[in-house]
């Protein structure tokens, strides 16, 4: 049990922080208005959340300019990956 | 343990998933129409090519240069119609599960869906130009049913069984060549019927 537990991560205890991860597994990059609508939360939220994933390694961002509009892409890193990975297994142990 | 918490948990992440990466407004009713499309052109191709025959006799089809241009036609009739069929009822349908139509999942899915099928319908007009006609039902199945199972990651699942379908009928009509028209229908019309139905049942009711 304790083994299962130590699986679980704190990063991704949060609703908004699995959304981002499971959005950014199955998309090469998502850019941040998309990953709102996905979302259905605030600038301010998603932001906050996304910088927390940021500094965990988990995702990395690209700046770009469309149309003179900032616009910024997001990805997951390999790190991020095998971590949800490790996490949703760790979810599938526990209901057994 | 708060189980509940976590099945919840798993449930969220497999919607957004899908919600994120696949076009799922995908209409069944569309497949419908594009079957019953398919099924009329199929009918109007027949009657053109076999026209005024002796219908107990033995069979050529007499292809000339008119009646190719009244069958590519009927075919570029087909498309549009199947396709705006498609178009609508997708759209309808995204507007009321409050999708986005244009969005990067959709030009994933179109890209992919077109790279097998352009080639197809290029290669076809090439051998049709060549004299090859019996080839042409054929390579129309196949290519479609290749261009389905390549598509068929972008959007819902039973498509990539139906691709496999097409593919398969594509290559009996090969075999069987000269019943190219009966298996189009089938491929084209029928097949598109019965998924467009399941579709729409299991997804829209």
């Amino acid at each position: 049990m304790k083994e299962i537990l130590k699986d679980l991560n704190k990063a991704f205890e949060n609703k908004v922080r699995l959304g981002i991860m499971s959005a950014l597994v199955v998309n090469d990059y998502l850019d941040f208005n998309t990953l709102k609508e996905l979302l259905d939360v605030t600038d301010g939220n998603l932001a906050s959340h996304l910088k927390s994933l940021e500094n965990s390694k988990y995702i990395i961002f690209k700046k770009e300019f469309l149309d003179r509009k900032p616009n910024t892409k997001y990805a997951a890193t390999n790190e991020g990956k095998d971590a949800f990975v490790k996490h949703i297994k760790a979810i599938e142990q526990l209901l057994k | 343990m708060d189980q509940q918490k976590y099945i919840d948990d798993l449930k969220e992440i497999k919607s957004i998933m899908s919600r994120s990466s696949r076009l799922i407004s995908l209409s069944g009713l569309a497949g419908v129409f594009a079957g019953v499309f398919a099924l009329a052109g199929a009918y109007l191709a027949y009657d053109t090519v076999y026209a005024d025959q002796n219908y107990l006799g033995y069979r050529v089809a007499v292809l000339t240069n008119e009646t190719i241009t009244s069958l590519l036609t009927i075919a570029i009739a087909t498309l549009i119609l199947s396709i705006s069929a498609g178009v609508f009822f997708t759209s309808r349908r995204a507007k009321k599960t409050n999708e986005k139509l244009w969005d990067h999942q959709t030009k994933r899915l179109l890209i992919n869906l077109f790279i097998p099928l352009a080639t197809g319908g290029i290669l076809c007009l090439i051998l049709l130009s060549k004299g090859y006609i019996g080839i042409v039902a054929p390579l129309t199945l196949i290519f479609y049913g290749l261009a389905l199972v390549n598509a068929s990651k972008y959007t819902l699942d039973e498509i990539r069984s139906l691709g496999l379908l097409e593919i398969a009928l594509g290559l009996f009509a090969t075999y069987f060549i000269g019943y190219g028209l009966i298996f189009w229908g089938i491929g084209f019309g029928v097949l598109h019927i019965i998924y467009g139905l399941v579709m729409h049942r299991r997804y829209e009711s």
